[in-house]
């Protein structure tokens, strides 16, 4: 019992710790957005937030001496990898900002894109300033990826570990991290899976571990501030794929009784079918596409209300003066604290949905007949 | 940059994604979910098979219990049973063993009456004997000493055939 409320004062301070972090944090990530604008002085936030929330080449953690000659980047540089017409380059994303031009090897960066240079070795712009190059396929470990990969051997240290305190305690009581996540995984079987899939339940269970604990932990990653900002289950290239994998699983388990609910919908009559089987093989495709747009919007939302409080601050500095960003500050602060606290729900939350509703779907695939 | 980028998904991260996703989820499936999830169900079984034998252990104790109290009772009863039943048959044997030294002594008292009888016959018999014997002897005697006297003996045959000449 005194094991107990040790534990959960310990639990209290971290949590005072990690919230009084984000309140010192979030000023700093906001005024990273300001770098890279040499051209304009006007803090825009719309590119501020959009480069917070897009994936880049590089983990960029701070600016100093923003807009003056020695102006420097703290940031890790990421691996860039482009494939174009049978041939791979694999390079860094600092040989490019260094290089001049941003020019390597006939590729140029340009707004953390790349190109492929014309004969000139230049890039060609049409009237509206768009690009006209043609674009290498970008195989980089980005900032995503490197965050996805960062995700993916932490999951796997925290439940091989997991694992062995099962091997080592076996038939005893959970022990440190594995009482911890036992509740988890015990809740997405009962709750989750059980209910929602019957007793076929079993074989779905590593997919729907799998995807919760990677939604779970990417979404939390996403709220720690100074690490570089990654929105990993913020891009929709991330979530797509997750879909793809739902709807994948979903298509290759269906039974007899799924696909006879779709080219044959019991109690419909039959000249409603032909309307009938082209709405049902929509929504085949619409429950993915519906699972990658809600997790995908929801965390960016996140971000991007976030970073909104944010800018706030920064937009009434330049409106009424400094005195007008520190009065408006305190109001962002605020928002901006209760925001992150409700993004540590949602984080959760999402993943929580994203699972019951693949759950849902792999249900209905295995269903029999009722 | 512009908005729309937001709404592409890169081809580049699918890849990866792709890949580092199916890998982990058959790493995680084969070395952690399935054992984690096969502990757990192992556990939650030996736990409610615990219960369950608990609470048979519990029913077995009680109806132990009770049969040992039906033991005892039984017990008692058969105790009480044995009690009287002892009882019955001291009584039964004291008065068997009244009745048959009664028989005994009854018999014994014949026997010595019959003795007595007997052998108080056989007195008297001698007696009998001996007082026959002793007469005759006397008789004898008497006789002989009667005998020794021939004239007196003519005399008295004599006199004897007086009488019969009547005839």
């Amino acid at each position: 019992m005194t094991g107990f409320r040790k534990n959960s004062t310990n639990i209290a301070k971290s949590a005072i710790l990690f919230l009084f972090s984000l309140l010192v944090a979030l000023p700093a990530l906001a005024s990273g957005g300001e770098e890279g604008h040499e051209e304009k002085k006007e803090f825009n936030a719309g590119d501020m937030i959009m480069h917070h929330v897009l994936d880049a080449h590089e983990i960029h953690f701070i600016t100093l001496h923003e807009n003056t000659p020695e102006e420097k980047h703290i940031s890790i540089p990421l691996p860039v990898i482009l494939y174009h017409e049978g041939d791979f380059f694999v390079g860094m994303s600092s040989t490019f900002h260094h290089a001049e031009h941003n020019k390597v090897d006939n590729y140029i960066m340009h707004h953390d894109k790349f190109y492929v240079a014309n004969e000139h070795g230049e890039l060609e712009y049409d009237e509206n300033h768009n690009v006209l190059n043609a674009a290498p396929i970008d195989l980089s470990i980005t900032k995503t990826v490197a965050g996805t990969l960062f995700v993916m051997i932490l999951m796997m240290w925290l439940f091989f570990t997991v694992a062995k305190g099962y091997k080592k305690r076996d038939g005893q009581a959970p022990k440190g991290i594995q009482s911890f996540m036992e509740p988890l995984i015990v809740f997405i079987r009962d709750e989750v899976a059980k209910p929602s899939i019957g007793h076929k339940y079993q074989r779905f269970m590593p997919f729907l571990l799998t995807v919760f604990f990677f939604i779970w932990v990417s979404n939390m990653l996403g709220t720690i501030p100074f690490i570089g900002g990654f929105n990993i289950t913020g891009n929709i290239a991330i979530t797509l794929t997750l879909a793809t994998f739902t709807f994948v699983i979903t298509t290759v388990s269906g039974n007899k009784n799924y696909w006879a609910h779709i080219f044959a919908t019991p109690g419909v009559p039959v000249w409603l079918l032909p309307l009938m089987i082209p709405i049902e093989i929509m929504g085949m495709f619409i429950k993915p596409i519906v699972l990658t747009l809600r997790l995908f919007a929801n965390i960016t939302a996140g971000h991007i209300i976030i970073l909104s409080f944010m800018s706030l601050i920064f937009i009434f500095s330049n409106l009424y003066g400094v005195g007008a960003g520190y009065g408006v500050s305190l109001l962002s602060l605020a928002f901006s604290i209760f925001m992150n606290v409700l993004e540590l729900l949602v984080a959760f939350l999402q993943a929580y949905v994203f699972t019951l509703l693949s759950a849902l779907y792999f249900g209905a695939a295995v269903e029999e007949h009722h | 940059m512009s908005g729309a980028d937001i709404v592409n998904p890169g081809i580049g991260l699918i890849i990866w994604m792709t890949i580092a996703f199916a890998v982990v989820w058959f790493l995680l499936a084969k070395f952690a979910w399935k054992p984690i999830l096969g502990a757990i169900k192992k556990r939650e079984e030996s736990i409610a098979d615990a219960l369950k034998s608990a609470e048979n252990a519990r029913k077995e104790m009680q109806s132990l219990q009770s049969e040992n109290e039906n033991i005892l009772k039984e017990a008692r009863a058969e105790r009480d049973g044995m009690l009287k039943e002892a009882r019955e048959l001291k009584t039964q044997m004291i008065e068997d063993a009244k009745a048959e030294a009664k028989v005994a002594a009854e018999k014994e008292n014949a026997r010595a009456k019959e003795a007595f009888e007997n052998q108080m016959n056989a007195a008297i018999t001698d007696l009998r004997n001996e007082v026959a014997s002793l007469s005759i002897s006397i008789a004898e005697k008497v006789l002989k000493s009667e005998l020794e006297d021939k004239k007196k003996q003519q005399a008295l045959v004599q006199e004897l055939l007086k009488d019969v000449k009547l005839n």
